[in-house]
This record gives structure tokens, sequence and C-alpha cells, in this order.
């Protein structure tokens, strides 16, 4: 099997990969001979092109492929994951020590800058030149970004400034365009990954995983019933492969049983299916964890049932807390204007058709919470917890932990000492479940149902106004 | 010499600040008593409260390990279980899962450190000595986060040299990654897993929580991590922080830990429904402190704190306190008592009464001879002790009864049983009236069940042996009735039948219980007569043993009771101590030309207090210049009554210095703010005034 990679267009040179492991062969197969790109390493005397960019999804074989062919080949290259470059220093390192040895990263200095990076590879590439091209792989090239503005652009031309045969290659998961600076800068090759097609690639490269002891055709009508329940929602590969281990074993439950034969695949697909939409809801959700859905598969004759993570949403509060949290949700959802009138008990007579604005009709939990300072936040709170609360400092702490807590978040950072301001960030099923055990008084219940009235002008809020009204009757 | 009137004083005047520095300044005090007086024995009472709180320490730490153990053993487990189990799970090594436990702590986030230390030390101990714990504060980004773990990793292994650490220093400084650690890892070859603790995840950055997964998860081949993650909310916290791109990089188990109400619960058993333990709180004091558990923060360890600093007060405050020890000790002590105590006690309260109960003979002993008064004063500190000794097994055997009725009607928890016992008499509360009630309609089989129960918990007192005797007496009795009432069983069925529905609703119960009243007439089986028996029984043990600690002599020694003082220290009002100083600056400088009436503005006050008077006068909109000739009018009255207005009025550039500057004092205090709405003008931020 012969296949011709290609990089620069300029040279073409054929891989005799009967050394390559067959399954790396498959994945460059699948992901690069479908759209007839050819992909190579170089002469050794040629200088290749500067920079290579390649993207695709996650898990379409982006950096297995690279790295295959720099194994297979032998190529000297430095594999670098950007997320593990807190700083470009680090970067530079990592390159120095693949190519020229620790020795020479040592040399760099205790914050290297760009300068000093090329200043060191010219000097160590002059030391020992280079006898074929040296790759650089940059994974998750998106983090660069984040990086020095200007250490980007160098890499796309690194060839140029070190006058050496060097080519950068990125690896990402986002296009091109979003990475070009706005000063413009060297525009490397393009390259496109496109996600596995369902119907070849998946089935084939996950029938490579076949386990031993039964057929590979058995295996291969396995993937396609799973594939059949997960690719509408996931086509990662790695986590596809993840799902067909954990279940394989629930598949070949009749056949071990004696229950069935391999051709049933009927009855093989009637057993499992229910399963893997259980799977779906859990497993891949990661509500269970993988360990707990193999024990459960063991013990399935309990009949176990997980619970799963978002299962535990009860959180319990101390009682103040609880109203202070009641109080940022009506502060957030709610318009300050009505709050004379949902929390006076003699306020003025508003006239109804005027009341609500027209841009405030639309429910607020479709604009998301509003910031509120935190006078506000007082004021509702004192007027929605029934018995009289001195204004202590624990109560003032309650609120900052709170914000740690995550269940109000600190909007805006000037003025903290004067007028701090936060949002709500709790939904309304949690604020109605902490009201349930905190109303004693029938007032507060009036007033959650009274704003829900105002919020709910669509059809999905009216619904969960009216199970709230009617939770609320029942109290 | 303090006595307690003076005692109560001084807390409202030590300083501004006040609760601000509860511990320091009790300690201060404590330290001059001290120094001053031999014969008051505050020594004494400084080594007995220092004794009480060392036994309250190692108590709570023996609950927290106690109540802890199960999650910490099952935590632990599971370390183990992934550390030696994942070079057989090759599939999720392929996955790149790292195992991930997620510790459900509760919102009490001070209480957690305890929890933390104990996880720290019992892995360390059995399952590996590679613990990193972070928090979030110091990892504001992916570096620093890197840069702690492999400190405490590798700075541990090298310390000893110290060319070694300088050594290691530098290395992470250029190198600080965790394929450094890699390395470093293999060097030590013991192929043990490593074990981050994030201890409050809530807190971190997601952002730095998703790189560090993203790097580790490249390592996990070569490196083992285990991730603990410290929630205070709930595990959905996880999806909530991470995409699931890092979500399914982690095989999340869930660990719950005890409630923190449960961990107060045992707490309250331990220390203070326990007769060894002699320093006790009355119900007011009681109630203040699980006020501030359960309304404002959960922390069990602010309760101990309470507890200690009420300890703390109590010796302080009250020299009879030297009396507040173990029995013997108590008894030789009292023994010894100097003339000033003698007194003391001849005024205490709860002694007066006792005295009043006295024959007239035996008064006047007691109020003239000192040797009587220590011998009466150590026969009544031995029934405090027995009064203790009783009171709190048959607390526990009503609770036990009570704890199962519907509504609870003498609360769910034993300590707000505990609470209304000690304040008055519990027989003379409509509460224990409507318990009595559902107790004398509780069917056979369930009034067993709980007699048996009572039995069991004054079994294992091993005091109160005749009580416990008349119990099994009852309880065999009820038994023997099994075969005599079977011709009365279907009609037993019946009542028992209707309790079963009777038990969700009050309104169907009292209506039953009024048609039984009406039935009353009716011949009672023995079962109902046997029934009424044993109600009446414990009625009596109620009213003979759960008698209010405030009727005994001498209670004053065991229990602190300034509820009031307690609530100023611990759950302190910096804004309402502001407004005091401001309108009251007597109460603060206690300087006798700064008292007022109510409505009047002193001219003697400081500037600031005259400023905040006058702004309470006005609206929303202050206007200076208003305010300055009000400031003005009000500082020369000061100085002569009889000039005329003309001087009055005059600009003076001093005055209107001190104006200026009390009114900027105004605004950082955060009572006006400037404004534009209005020229000349600024705003009130606080509402109400006169």
């Amino acid at each position: 099997m012969k296949i011709h990679l290609c990089l620069t267009g300029i040279k073409t040179i054929i891989l005799d990969c009967n050394n390559i492991s067959q399954y790396s062969v498959f994945l460059i197969n699948s992901a690069l001979m479908n759209r007839r790109d050819i992909m190579s390493a170089v002469n050794p005397d040629q200088y290749s092109y500067p920079s290579v960019f390649i993207y695709g999804h996650r898990a379409t074989g982006k950096s297995h492929v690279v790295l295959s062919i720099m194994k297979d080949l032998e190529l000297p290259h430095a594999s670098v994951d950007c997320v593990e470059c807190v700083s470009s220093g680090l970067l530079f390192h990592q390159v120095l020590s693949a190519f020229f040895g620790p020795d020479a990263a040592a040399l760099l200095p205790r914050c290297p800058s760009l300068s000093d990076f090329v200043r060191l590879y010219k000097q160590m590439s002059s030391n020992s030149p280079a006898t074929q091209t040296r790759y650089i792989i940059l994974d998750r090239a998106e983090r660069m970004r984040d990086m020095d503005f200007s250490l980007l652009p160098a890499l796309l031309r690194l060839q140029e400034l070190v006058n050496d045969n060097v080519t950068v290659i990125l690896l990402s998961e986002i296009v091109w365009e979003k990475f070009r600076p706005n000063t413009g800068c060297f525009e490397p090759l393009l390259f496109h990954f496109p996600d596995y097609s369902k119907g070849k690639s998946l089935v084939q490269i996950l029938s490579w995983d076949h386990h031993p002891s039964y057929t590979p055709e058995l295996y291969a009508s396995y993937i396609n019933i799973l594939l059949g329940v997960f690719f509408s929602v996931c086509r990662d590969l790695r986590e596809l492969r993840h799902l067909a281990v954990l279940n394989f074993s629930k598949f070949c439950e009749p056949l071990e049983k004696g229950e069935a034969k391999e051709s049933d695949i009927h009855k093989l697909w009637k057993n499992i299916e229910p399963h893997l939409q259980r799977a779906m809801q859990t497993v891949y959700l990661r509500e269970v964890s993988s360990v707990q859905w193999e024990q459960q598969q063991m013990d399935e004759k309990e009949a176990t049932t997980l619970r799963v993570l978002s299962a535990h949403a009860h959180i319990e509060l101390p009682y103040y807390s609880k109203f202070l949290l009641i109080a940022a949700y009506l502060a957030s959802f709610n318009p300050a204007r009505t709050d004379r009138r949902f929390f006076l008990k003699s306020h003025g007579k508003i006239r109804k058709t005027n009341f609500l604005k027209k841009h405030e009709k639309t429910s607020n939990h479709l604009l998301g919470p509003k910031p509120f300072p935190l006078d506000r936040l007082m004021a509702i709170f004192y007027s929605v917890v029934d018995s009289r609360v001195a204004p202590t400092a624990s109560i003032f702490s309650q609120i900052s932990s709170l914000v740690t807590l995550q269940l109000l978040s600190q909007v805006g950072h000037d003025d903290q000492l004067d007028s701090p301001k936060y949002k709500c960030s709790v939904s309304l099923d949690f604020i109605l479940a902490i009201s349930r055990c905190v109303c004693v008084c029938v007032r507060l219940l009036d007033l959650l149902a009274l704003s829900l009235v105002i919020q709910s002008q669509v059809v999905r809020q009216e619904r969960s106004l009216f199970t709230a009204v009617s939770n609320l009757h029942l109290l | 010499m303090f006595n307690a009137a003076e005692m109560s004083e001084i807390p409202l005047t030590s300083s501004v600040s006040k609760g601000c520095f509860v511990f320091k300044s009790a300690s201060k005090k404590r330290k001059r008593h001290v120094g001053v007086g031999d014969d008051e024995n505050g020594s004494d009472r400084f080594r007995i409260c220092q004794k009480l709180w060392e036994t309250v320490q190692t108590n709570t730490e023996v609950i927290q390990d106690q109540l802890n153990k199960k999650v910490l053993d099952s935590l632990a487990e599971f370390i183990k279980k992934h550390g030696l189990g994942c070079s057989s799970d090759n599939w999720r090594q392929r996955a790149r899962e790292t195992p991930t436990a997620a510790l459900m702590l509760g919102v009490n986030v001070p209480d957690h450190a305890m929890t933390f230390r104990s996880l720290c030390n019992l892995l360390q101990d059995s399952v590996t000595p590679f613990v990193v714990s972070v928090h979030a504060k110091e990892c504001a980004a992916v570096k620093l986060l890197i840069q702690k773990v492999l400190e405490q990793l590798m700075g541990r292994g090298v310390s000893v040299d110290e060319e070694q650490e300088d050594d290691t220093a530098l290395l992470q400084r250029t190198q600080c990654t965790i394929s450094a650690l890699c390395q470093w890892y293999k060097t030590v070859t013991k192929s043990l897993p490593v074990v981050v603790i994030f201890k409050d995840f809530e807190a971190f950055n997601s952002q730095v929580l998703q790189d560090f997964i993203l790097i580790c998860s490249r390592y996990t081949q070569e490196l083992p991590f285990i991730f603990i993650f410290g929630i205070a909310t709930s595990p959905s916290a996880i999806q909530h922080r991470l995409p699931h791109s890092v979500s399914s990089l982690l095989c999340i188990e869930v660990f719950h830990s005890l409630s923190c109400t449960q961990h107060l619960a045992s707490v309250f058993d331990k220390l203070i429904l326990n007769s060894q333990f002699p320093f006790k709180l009355s119900s007011r004091v009681i109630q203040v402190l699980v006020g501030i558990f359960l309304y404002h923060d959960f922390s069990v360890q602010n309760f101990v704190k309470g507890l200690q600093f009420s300890m703390l007060e109590h010796f302080k405050s009250q020299p009879l306190s030297m009396l507040c020890c173990q029995k013997q000790e108590a008894l030789l002590s009292a023994k010894t008592l100097s003339k000033k105590n003698v007194e003391r006690i001849r005024h205490l309260p709860s002694f007066m009464r006792y005295v009043e109960t006295q024959e007239p003979q035996e008064q006047v002993q007691l109020l003239t001879n000192d040797e009587h008064v220590k011998e009466v004063c150590q026969q009544l500190l031995k029934n405090l002790h027995k009064y203790h000794k009783n009171y709190y097994p048959i607390l526990q055997c009503l609770h036990s009864l009570t704890s199962s009725l519907p509504k609870f009607p003498l609360g769910k928890h034993i300590r707000e049983l505990h609470v209304s016992c000690i304040e008055k008499n519990l027989w003379e509360t409509e509460e224990y009236d409507s318990a009595l009630q559902l107790l004398r309609i509780l069917a056979k089989d369930e009034l067993v069940a709980a007699l048996r129960k009572c039995a069991e918990i004054l079994k294992s007192t091993k005091i109160l042996q005749n009580v416990l005797q008349q119990l099994e007496d009852f309880i065999g009795r009820l038994e023997a009735l099994e075969g005599v009432s079977s011709e009365d069983s279907s009609g037993n069925g019946i009542i028992s039948g209707k309790m079963e529905y009777q038990r969700t609703d009050l309104f169907q119960l009292q209506k039953t219980l009024l048609e039984k009243e009406s039935r009353r007439t009716k011949r009672m089986n023995p079962f109902e007569v046997l029934r009424s028996q044993v109600i009446e029984f414990i009625d009596s043990l109620v009213r003979e043993y759960l008698t209010p600690a405030e009727l005994q002599p001498l209670n004053e020694v065991c229990y602190y009771n300034s509820s009031g003082v307690l609530r100023q220290r611990l759950n302190v009002t910096p804004r309402t101590s502001i407004q005091a100083a401001l309108s009251h600056p007597f109460y603060y400088l206690q300087n006798e030309s700064l008292k007022t009436d109510a409505g009047t503005i002193s001219s003697a006050a400081p500037d600031l207090c005259i400023v905040y008077k006058l702004h309470l006068e006005c609206g929303r909109l202050i206007n200076l210049y208003d305010w300055l000739e009000a400031f003005l009018t009000v500082m020369s009255a000061a100085e002569d009554q009889d000039t005329n207005s003309e001087e009055c009025g005059k600009y003076d550039s001093l005055k209107h210095a001190r104006f200026i500057q009390a009114v900027s004092e105004m605004e950082f205090l955060g009572f006006i703010k400037s404004t534009k709405q209005k020229t000349d003008h600024v705003a009130r931020l606080t509402w109400g005034g006169c």
C-alpha cells in the first residue's frame, strides 16, 4: 500500500507504508485520501513551506496523523501543546530541547524573548545544520492568540528568521480566519480535516477495536447500532470509542447466556437499544461516571438506580441566606419600577394600561438577570423577611459568601466600596425550591406569584407559572 | 474588684469597635484580674476555664473525626482502588479519564479546613505521600496552580539539603511544568497516585481549572493523578463550571459528608446535654448561639467559638464560677470559700429564694454564720449535680417519646426540648399538653417500642434504677396484656387503624379526640387503663426531674445567662454602632458634658456628631450652605448665649474648615455622596431621621 504525501506541492515523495502501523495508515487514508490531499515530508536538501495550518473538529485525527508521520519517517520534530505553555518561554524551551537537547535549552535566559530564542536557534543550527526539515508542531494553536501578539506572526515565518530548514505546523479546531492578526502576516498553507463520515470511516475505525473473542462482523454490527443511537449527538471519535467499550459487555450478554446467536442481530439490537439510550442521558453527559456505569451493568439484577450528578441540586442554606437569595432573584428579574408596587403596603394606585412599558413586557427570563445595587437588595430583603432583622455584619458576610458560592455574581469592578452591584445567577426552579421550604408567610408567596405573573409572557414561561402557582396554592 | 453589675457595664464602654476583638479584650481583662487579686482566686477560675476549654476542644475534635470517619474512609478506599487499578483498566487510560472525587461539604466553608486537614493526614498515612491541597486564592492562573502543585510535591523531597533546595528553586522558576513533575516522579519510582485536592471548587476560576485538567490528562499514562473537589453547593456545580470537553476527561464519583445540622446535634449532645460537663448555658444563650448557627452561618466551628466565648465571659464576670467544676473539686473549694465569696453567695437570687423557704431559725443561721453557709453550700452543690445527673436521661427519654409524634409538638430536635425545659415549667405549656394527648392515643406496639427505647437510655446511664425498674414493669404488663385483651382486639384494631389516618391531619385528630372525650363514660379496656397509667408515670417523671434550672439554688454558679452581651459580641451590627456613636456620643466617650436630652443638639459634641444630627433633618438632597448655616448656629450657641445675631452669622474660616472636614468624614462613612443633580447639594444615602 502506498500513499502519496505532499506538503508543498513542489515535491512529492512516496512513502513506504509497510512499516507504518495499520491503524494510522487507515487514519491517513480516511482523512486525507478521500479528499485527494497529499501530504508529504520533504527532500532533505530542499526548503519546505514555512508554515502549515491544519484545522478540523475534535478527534478528527489531526495530531495523530501528523505525529504518526513524524514518528514513522523519523523526522526531527518538536511537538508542543499550547495549553501547557503558560508563557512563551516554555514553548521556546521545549522546542530547543527537542531539537538540540536540554543543554541548549538551558542556555535560554530566565524570561526569554522571541529574539533570544531566534538568536539561540541560529547559533545552534549553525553548529548542527539541518539535514532534514525540522518540524515544530503546535497543538491547540488557538491558545497562541492569548500569548504575546508578535509570537504567532513570527512563528509563521520562523524559517526566514532563523535561516534554517524549519516548518511550523499549527493544529487547531478553529478556522484560520480567526487567527489572522490585524497587521497581517504570512499566510500558511491551509489543510482541513473533515469530520469522519458515518457510513464509512467511523464504522471502519471503530471496528479496529474489535474484541478478540468475537468475530469482527459482530463487532461491526454492534458499532452500527451504537452509531445509530449516538451519531446524532456525538461525532467525537474518542467519545464514541469510549462508549463502545463501555457498553460492549452488555451487548454480548445474550450471547454469553446462550439466549441468542451472533446472527440474531435484531434480538441483540432489541436488547442493547434501550440501554444505549440510557447511556446517552447518563454516562455520555458524565452524569454517571464510567466506573459507576460498569458497576451498574454488573449488578443490574438488583436494579440499583444511580443518582445522577444533577439530581443533587438541593443546597442547604442558612435561613437568611435563603431570603437574601430570594430577594436577589426578585431584584434581578423584576423591573425596579415595580418594587414600590410589590413591596410597599400602601402603594399608590397605578393605572393598569401603562403600568409596564413595552420593552418590559417581554419575559425577563428571556433577557436574563439584570444587575441591581446592594441597597435595592437589602430593601427587598427587609420587606420579604417576616421578622425584624438587625443589619448585622453576618447578614452582609452572607452576601459575599453567596458570591463565592457563585449563587450571586458581582458585576462591575468600579465603586466596589460604595455601591457594589450583583446579579442573581440561579434559576427559577431553584428559587421556587428554596422558597417552598422557607415560606411560612403567605405574603412572600403572593409576591413570588405576582412577580411571576408579570414575567410570564411566553408560553413556556406560563407553563412553569401555572405549576408554580399551583404549587403555591398547595402550600 | 468587680461585681456582676459593674462587669455588665464594661463591655458597653470598652471601645467603639465593639465585638471585633472579643477574645483579645476578654483575655486582657482576665490577665489584669490574675494580677490584681489573689484573694479573688482569679487564677483558679482561669485554670478551671482553661481545663474546660481543653476538654471542649478535644471533644469537638473527636466528634469531628467520628463523623467524618465514614466518608474519609470511603474516599481513601476510592483513591487506593484507582491508584492500584490504573494499569489494569487499559481502556480508561485510552479515554484519558482522571479519577475524581466530588466531596460535598455543605455551605459552611470555614468548617471545611478541619475536614481537609484530617483527610490530608489520612491519605498521607495510609495511601500515598503525594498529596497536594490547593486553595483558589493562591491559584489565579494556571501557572500559579502548577507552581503550587510542584512546590508541595517536589519541595518536600529535597528540602533536606540547602544547596539542593536552591537548585530546585531555580528549576521551578525556569521550568514550572507538569512534564518536569513527570521526570521527578520517575526518579521517585513509587508508582503511587498523586492526589490534588481543590479545597474550594466554586471559587476557582473555571478557565484555570479547565486548563489544568487538560494538561494533566495529557500525562495520565506517566503520572496517575487523582483529583478531589471540595464542593460547597451541589455536584451540578461541576457541570456548570466545566464544559463537556473537559468534564469528559473526569471520572467523577460523589461523596457526601454529614450535614452540618447533624454535626451540631452531636456537638450539642456531647458538650451541652452532658452532666459531666459542668459549664451550662441558659436557655436564652442557647437560643442566641443556635440562632446564629441556623440563621447565619451553619458553621459548627463558630458555634464552638461562641461556647468558648460564653465560657470566658462566665468565668470572668462571675467570681463564684470557681465552683463550676467537677463535683469533688467543687465541694473542696466550697469548704474553703473566702469571706467575700460567702457574701456573694448570700446575694445570689437563687440562694435568697432558698433562704426564704427555710425556717426562721435556719434563716438567721444562713445570714450570719459563714461556716454554716459553707456546709449548706456543699449540700446544695451536691443537689445541683444530682439534678443534672437525673435531668439529662429523663430529657432524652421524653425526647425519644415525643420525637415520633406527628407535627412534633415539643420540637424536632432535643435542643428545642432542652431549651423549653430549662426556661419554664414544661408541664404548664400547651405544647406539653398536646404531646401528652397524642401519647394517650398511641397504639400498643408503638407505646411498647417507645418505652423500650426509654429503658435502653436509662440502662446506659446506670442511674435512676428505680425508674428503670418501674418502666420495665410497665413494659412487662403491656406485653402480658396480649393474651388477655384478645376479645378487645377488634376495638383496639379500629383505634390503631384510625391512628394511622389521623397521623396526617391535626383537625381530624381533634375531632376524634373530642368524640373520645364524649365517649369517656364507656368502660375502658385494660390496655387503655394501663396506657393512662404509663402516661401518668411519665408525667410524674417530667414534673419531678425536668424542673427549670433557674429554680435550682446556686444555679448561677454553672449557668451563663447574659445573652445580651453574647448577641452584642457575636452578632455585631457595625451600622447601628456607628449611628449610636454619632447620635449619642456620650455612649462611647463617657464625657459628662455630652449628656443631652434626646431631641437637642449639644454644641459640645464633636463636629461630626453635630453635622450628622443636622443632616437627619434634611430630605434626600441637602443644601450645603443651609447646612453650614445651621452648623454655625449650633457652634455659636456654645460660645455665648448673649452674643448678638450679627456676630453669630459671621463667617469664620476656622469653623468653615471644621464643617468641611466633618462633611467629608460623613462622605467617608457613607452617609452622603456628591451629586450632579443640583449645584451646591449633596445626596443623602440613608433614610429616616427626625
